[in-house]
This record gives structure tokens, C-alpha cells and sequence, in this order.
């Protein structure tokens, strides 16, 4: 029997970006706030301090930081007519665990998401017809604008110490930043990351053919900075030691080092870690939420916790994982195209294509997480006519080059021997002059790619696992193949002494890692039928639920997610105080 | 050229009180002990760094994964060799260890063979993968080669690993040989690669052999002045040089 605790105002599950961001906005409202994490307490001092965090083999290798899959894992398959087998090991995609989430161990690459990924089915059908569409994709509009998300996005940014060069302020267009990005209001807090020899060159040769090259912008401070709310963000230090890494010297923009101690200042704000949330509870109409029941799993003990409103900031699989466990709206069938919960599923596709050049160093192992150089000409310039490629979305293609940790990155010219001295050899050889060109593609929903509960698999509670069902659609294999084309083209401008064959993503395989960029499953939009949540990311079922996270997204784009989700959950927190709590009920 | 001298005032304490899971396999390493122990432990603990010994693989599965490490990582102008390096010390204690063991490895059947693109769906953990692969190996070997794969010529050991890793071998029982290799081969390259703290990569040699510095990493000056094109060099540093 679940031991029944004290309601609180507010339950929060999940304490990583979002979560925190919820935490810190709220507890101003002097409400009581109870926020559940799943996984450990973490701090730099001591989670990521040196040399302990610089160990290849165990946090990027064995997954130190991530999500336990003998706990908790996902049944996957491509498409519905093949049977779901547990993903056993990740590969794939890393979700976070513990205190600050994946925002502990991102690359920290933030970026908006223009006006028209936004209101994209508008703009689509505007230009191009509503024939264009293809009837199998559930393309959306999301339900807000670029201008109704600029302050949200602009208190993210400052509050994470992003660098970068703006590209547009208030209409006029900036020297040396993305000409084709939306107007903002003022630059990024700190200045752009130094770029490195292989990004210069990329540059270079990008200019040279046309393009718009820009240093891309990222959560890795370029100098010391001391955020809006006095948390102090250090200097990057290149250490090539980022993402899947915690950073010594606090220079990562992370939720454990901002948002998180400064909601818990507050005596009105509580952070139970170790608390496993299972369930949302509902009450007998099934339209509100009374809290949520939780496994304390250093004891095993059941809990209740009731609250008032509930905010389901987890991973985003994890947010829809626990409406479908929880019964929370209609689950979505692909065969009907009804329901919602699990619908518009997507992932991150993308090409890629690696250069020699012989003598050249570009001392891969100097490096940080969301540096390089990007150009946006397939992507977020609306102006690049999609007409005669004939799908929806892009690819923005970048040289960064995070690290050289040598377990994993070993480049070698197609055709080295994979063992044996000539290997070794090719390996030494290569190893300081290479640089790979990369895309990263769009996906847009389509009806067959859907998260639903698993039939056989369950987790260390008894809980289905959640199954994913996707694969690349028509429309994906086009944007990969098209973004290989074009990266192939500026690779051999780029007069390297070799290079590989540009690959696109074609098909999803669960073993080699990609991205963790999972997108969609509990969508905000403007309709009821289509969409889990309203703009405010409130249910449309249960007023007294919002979910954050990308799980919101109804598609993906080419861009990295975690710029829109903190955006979104800042103007979450705005809607919650300014007008949910003066009328708790239906925003919409 | 800049020589940076790594900052060795790193205190140690943090990293003692949280080696946790991946210290399991670190300390019985026999390669780093004065570093990987606390003082208390150290002392006990042998130095000789060659007397490495097994704790999980049996004798004919040390002659078998001792051969397959000096095969792939064969002695040259660049490195000894695979087990001279570690490499099989490495593979022998990841398997003694957690990892070995399953940790982080869901377990619940039923088992499917499933697709390529579905990933590892064996019920076995990689120790006991390594088990029945290399007695599959050698059994194999036999009747192929007419000899154990230690025995074999190099020819010989060089079509059997081709031919494992393109799946053209299926193991008495019919475990997949392709999926042996592909776990085979991500361990000889992190007992090759890892931090040597892990007991391979002895002597910091296969970073040295690349130019990567290892965990001493405080680039903010380097990464302007060598954005040229030109070489950054310097010693490596491993987790034991800065503990």
C-alpha cells in the first residue's frame, strides 16, 4: 500500500533543464514545490571533477551518466509489421539521468527555431500547395509564432551564457552571423568561440561557392560570464572532453549550475531525488490530476505525492512514456489515425563525409562541445525552393569536430585494414588530419513512426516499456541524400589530399549513436484531435498537467532541439503565473 | 613548440572517493596500482607490470585471446604488442568486472534474433559470450584449419576474422559469429585505446602512437595559436599522472 505524503501546490518530475527552469520561475509564487528525479544528486565538484570525469572509456563508453536500460528501456522496431525487441544497450540515443538531466552532459549547441518550422504546414501549403504535403505525413502548425517565442528563447540564451554572433538584429542583418535566422532583439550574451583550423577552411571554401558561413552558436562560454541570476558560468577551456562528460570547470551552460540552486534558495522548493514517478493519478472524472505515485528506489517504497498541478518535465520519451502509462488522453492509432498520445514521433537524420589532408593538423583532440562553423542555405533560408527536391525541411551543414578521444574517434581513408600494422599505421597517419563535414537533416512525422506501450516487455517495476516504431520516410531519404550532394560537392572544393563517400542516413538502426534529439509523442498544436497538448504545453485533457520537453515538437527540425525546449518552458512558467494560477483551469 | 607540463596539483581526493563502478575493474589492474589504490591498498598490491594474470579467462581462452591480440595489434615500429600493450589484460578484467556482468545490459526474454538495425539480442552477457565464442572459435578452427586458432597460420587467422566479422560463421549452436566480432573488436580497441588506468594502452602507447594528450586538456590559449594547421604536441597525461 502507497504511503500517502502531504499535497504540495506543485509537483515536478524530472529535474534537468526544464525541470529547473520550471522550479526557479515558480518558486517566486511562494507555492510549495516538490521536484522527483529519478536519478542521483549531482555537482562539478563531485561528479565531473578532474581527472576523474576525463575517462573515455567510462562515461562515454559504458554510459556512466545516461539512463540504466536494465531498468528502464524501449522496445523498438522500424516499422509496425516487424516484432519490438528491447533496445539492451543504448546506442542510438543517451538519455540523461539524475540531477541536470542530459543538460549536464549536452554539446550545448542552442539555437532558435525560425518563424516557419513554427507554422509550418501554413507556410508550406502558402508556397507550395497543399498537394505538396504528402498525405502519409501529419505535418502541423504548432500553434505559436517566431515573434511570440523571441523573449522566451532570449532568457534561455542568458541564462544558459550561449556564444555567438546574432545574424539578425530587429530586421537588420549582422556581419558574420546567420543572415537567414529569425530577428531577435539583441545578441548572444557572450561573443563566438575561437574558431579552429578545419572550421576556417570549411568557411572558406563555403564563401567561396556562395554560402553564408557563421560560427554556430552553443551553450560553451567564450569567456567568464555571470548570468541574470548571479550564477557564476566559467571559461571554456577546449578540453574535447563535452557531451557525454559533466565540465570541471562549470563553463557548460547546465542546469545544475544555474537554474537548479537557485530555485532551491527557496525553502518553498524541494528536490527528492531517487524518487521513480510511475504513475500520474487522476481522480474519478479522469479529467484532473491529483499528483503522482512514486517508487522510492533506495527503499522500494510506494509513494503518493498529491499536488494541485502537475509538471512532467522528464526526458521526453519519458513524458509521453508516463501519459501512457498514466492514461492520460487517447492513445494514437496509426491504422485509424486517431488519437494523440505518441503521435508525430520523429528522429534526426543527416549525411556526412569525412576529408585527409595530408600533412595538415587540426589537433582534433582541442575541441568543445558545440563549436564550429555551420551555413543555413538548406535549412532555415526559407528562400531555398524545396519545389524541385520535392520534400519538406533541410539540412544545415556544419565542421565542428567535439573531441578526439581515441576510443572512438580514428579516422581513416575508405579502405584502410581495420587491424593489424598497416591499420596502426593509417591510424597515426590520420588521426591529426582529418575533418568530417556534416549534415543534419530534418525529419517530419509521418503516420507509421508512433511510440505506444510494448505488449511483452516491462521494466524493473512491472511497467510496460515503451515502443518506438520508426524508420526514415521518403521525404527524410530525399532531404539525406540531397544534404550528402551538396556536402560532397564542398568536400571536393575543398581540394582534400582524400576523402570518403558522403553517406546519408537512410535507415534507423538502434546500435551506432546518431542523436538524442527524440522529438514528438505528446505534440502541442491547435486542435484537440491532433495535438496532446495547447500551446501553452497544458493537456488538452487534464488542464492541470503540462508537459515540457521535446516531446512537444510535432516535427523535427534539422536544428538541435534544446534551444525551443527551454524557450518553451520559460513561456510555460510565464503562463503558469501570470495566468493559470489566476484561473486554474482550460487556457484555451 | 609548446611543451605543456600538465597541471599535476590536481588534487586526488575527488577522484579516489568516485571511481565506483568502472574502479572495480581499475583496481585489480596490476598496470597502475600505486595510482589506483588508496596508499593503504597500494602497498599490497604487485608492481611488476608484466605478471598481469587472468581473473576470468581460463587457459585455452588466454591462449586464444592472447594470439587474437597480437594478430590485430601485432608488434612493430609503432607499439609491442597487444598483449605486451595490456589488451588482453583490458579485455580479462572489463569481463571479470560489472560490464562483464551485464551491468546496464537489459536482460528480460523473450529473445528474438530480430533485425541488424534492433541491435545485440543474445541472452548472454559479455563474459559469457566470450565463453562460448571462443570455445565456438577454436571449435571452428579445427574443423576448418585442422588446429585451435592459436595454432593456426597467419593466413589462416586473417580469413577467420574477415569471415567472422561479414557473418559468414555460425558457432556449433548456432550462435552468430558476427556478433562476437563486433564485440570482440570495440574491446580490443578500447584495451588499445582506453585510459591505461583500465590495464591496456600500457605506457600510454597508443596515445603517444596518435599524438592525443591524453586528460590534461587546458586549451584555451593552444586553441588559438595552433589554429593553423600546424602540430599541437605534449607528453600524455593519464588519470594516474594527475591523481
Amino acid at each position: 500500500m502507497a504511503t500517502r505524503l502531504p499535497p504540495v501546490d506543485i509537483v515536478i518530475v524530472g529535474m534537468g533543464w526544464t525541470g529547473g527552469i520550471l522550479a526557479k520561475e515558480l518558486a517566486q509564487t511562494g507555492l510549495k514545490i516538490v521536484a522527483l528525479e529519478r536519478g542521483a544528486p549531482r555537482s562539478t565538484q563531485n561528479d565531473f571533477s578532474v581527472p576523474l570525469i576525463r575517462d573515455e572509456l567510462r562515461y562515454s563508453q559504458r554510459h556512466d551518466l545516461m539512463m540504466d536500460v536494465s531498468a528502464d528501456t524501449y522496445s523498438i522496431r522500424n516499422k509496425p509489421s516487424e516484432t519490438a525487441l528491447p533496445m539492451r544497450r543504448l546506442g542510438s540515443f543517451l538519455p540523461g539521468e539524475g540531477v541536470g538531466g542530459a543538460g549536464a552532459h549536452w554539446n550545448g549547441v542552442t539555437w532558435r527555431w525560425p518563424d516557419h518550422e513554427l507554422r509550418i504546414r501554413t507556410k508550406y501549403e502558402e508556397r507550395y500547395g497543399k498537394s505538396f504535403v504528402p498525405a502519409d505525413m501529419p505535418l502541423q502548425d504548432w500553434g505559436i509564432s517566431g515573434p511570440e517565442l523571441e523573449p522566451y528563447y532570449d532568457k534561455f540564451e542568458y541564462t544558459a551564457g550561449v556564444s555567438g554572433k546574432a545574424g539578425n538584429i530587429k530586421g537588420q542583418i549582422q556581419k558574420d552571423g546567420n543572415p537567414f535566422e529569425d530577428p531577435r532583439a539583441r545578441d548572444y550574451p557572450l561573443p563566438p568561440l575561437v574558431s579552429n583550423h578545419a572550421s576556417q577552411l570549411f568557411a572558406k571554401t563555403a564563401k567561396e561557392l556562395g554560402y553564408h558561413p557563421y560560427v554556430r552558436p552553443t551553450a560553451n562560454a567564450s569567456q567568464p560570464y555571470t548570468n541574470p541570476d548571479g550564477m557564476k558560468i566559467g571559461q571554456c577551456q577546449y578540453c574535447g572532453f563535452c557531451e557525454r562528460f559533466g565540465c570541471e570547470a562549470n563553463a557548460k551552460g547546465s542546469p545544475h549550475i544555474t537554474v537548479i540552486p537557485v530555485a532551491l534558495r527557496n525553502p518553498n522548493v524541494e528536490l527528492r531525488t531517487y524518487t521513480w514517478v510511475t504513475k500520474v493519478l487522476k481522480d474519478s472524472t479522469g479529467k484532473k490530476a491529483t499528483g503522482v505515485a512514486y517508487v522510492n528506489v533506495m527503499t522500494g517504497e510506494e509513494m503518493e505525492q498529491p499536488a494541485d498541478l502537475v509538471i512532467l518535465s522528464a526526458y521526453g520519451l519519458s513524458n509521453v512514456h508516463l501519459m501512457l502509462l498514466s492514461g492520460i488522453g487517447k492513445p494514437y492509432d496509426p491504422e485509424t489515425q486517431t488519437g494523440v498520445i505518441g503521435k508525430n514521433y520523429a528522429y534526426q537524420g543527416g549525411a556526412n563525409v569525412t576529408l585527409f589532408f595530408e600533412g595538415k593538423s587540426f589537433n582534433p583532440f582541442i575541441a568543445t562541445g558545440g563549436w564550429g562553423t555551420s551555413i543555413d542555405d538548406f535549412h532555415t533560408n526559407w528562400n531555398f525552393d524545396r519545389g524541385p527536391h520535392g520534400y519538406v525541411g533541410g539540412a544545415y551543414i556544419s565542421v565542428g569536430g567535439s573531441n578526439g578521444r581515441p576510443i572512438t574517434y580514428r579516422p581513416v581513408p575508405p579502405g584502410t585494414p581495420q587491424w593489424g600494422s598497416d591499420w596502426k599505421r593509417a591510424t597515426a597517419k590520420w588521426y591529426h588530419a582529418a575533418l568530417t563535414i556534416a549534415a543534419s537533416g530534418a525529419v517530419m512525422p509521418n503516420r507509421y513512426n508512433y511510440l505506444d506501450l510494448d505488449r511483452t516487455y516491462t521494466n524493473r517495476f512491472g511497467q510496460p516499456l515503451m515502443r518506438m516504431t520508426f524508420d526514415f520516410s521518403e521525404n527524410e531519404k530525399k532531404i539525406n541524400r540531397y544534404a550528402a550532394q551538396v556536402i560532397g560537392d564542398i568536400a571536393k572544393a575543398m581540394n582534400p589530399t582524400q576523402m570518403g563517400q558522403a553517406t546519408p542516413r537512410l535507415t534507423w538502426s538502434v546500435v551506432p549513436y546518431q542523436s538524442t534529439h527524440n522529438t514528438g509523442g505528446a505534440v502541442m498544436g491547435t486542435d484537440p484531435a491532433t495535438s496532446a497538448l495547447n500551446k501553452y504545453l497544458q493537456s488538452w485533457d487534464m488542464p492541470n498537467l503540462f508537459v515540457t520537453g521535446a516531446s512537444a515538437f510535432p516535427h523535427n527540425s534539422g536544428y538541435n532541439p534544446t534551444g525551443p525546449v527551454g524557450a518553451l518552458a520559460f513561456m510555460m512558467a510565464d503562463t503558469i503565473r501570470n495566468k493559470y494560477l489566476k484561473n486554474p483551469g482550460s487556457l484555451i | 613548440m609548446s611543451e605543456d607540463k600538465p597541471d599535476l596539483k590536481v588534487a586526488r581526493r575527488d577522484f579516489l572517493s568516485g571511481v565506483g563502478i568502472a574502479g572495480a575493474a581499475a583496481a585489480l589492474s596490476p598496470a597502475t596500482p600505486a595510482m589506483a589504490q588508496t596508499p593503504a591498498q597500494a602497498k599490497d598490491l604487485p608492481v611488476a607490470p608484466q605478471a598481469a594474470g587472468y581473473t576470468y579467462f581460463k587457459p585455452t581462452e588466454v591462449q586464444f585471446i592472447e594470439t587474437l591480440v597480437d594478430h590485430m595489434v601485432p608488434k612493430d615500429e609503432l607499439t609491442p604488442s597487444g598483449t605486451d600493450i595490456g589488451i588482453a589484460t583490458y579485455i580479462d578484467r572489463a569481463l571479470a568486472g560489472s560490464w562483464g556482468k551485464g551491468d546496464r545490459l537489459y536482460m528480460q526474454g523473450p529473445w528474438g534474433k530480430g533485425t541488424p538495425n534492433q541491435g545485440y539480442q543474445l541472452p548472454l552477457t559479455p563474459a559469457a559470450l566470450y565463453r562460448a565464442a571462443i570455445a565456438g572459435s577454436n571449435a571452428y578452427c579445427r574443423k576448418t584449419f585442422g588446429q585451435s586458432f592459436e595454432r593456426c597460420n597467419a593466413q589462416q587467422k586473417e580469413t577467420f576474422l574477415k569471415d567472422l566479422q561479414a557473418g559468414k560463421i555460425t558457432f556449433d549452436g548456432g550462435l552468430p559469429g558476427r556478433v562476437f566480432f563486433g564485440v570482440l573488436y570495440e574491446n580490443v580497441m578500447e584495451g588499445m585505446f582506453a585510459d591505461p588506468i583500465y590495464g591496456g594502452n600500457k605506457d600510454k602507447i597508443a596515445w603517444k602512437m596518435l599524438g592525443f594528450p591524453g586528460v590534461m586538456a587546458n586549451n584555451a590559449e593552444n586553441v588559438k595559436q595552433y589554429n593553423d594547421g600546424r602540430r599541437f604536441t605534449a607528453n600524455p597525461v593519464s588519470i594516474a599522472d594527475m591523481s
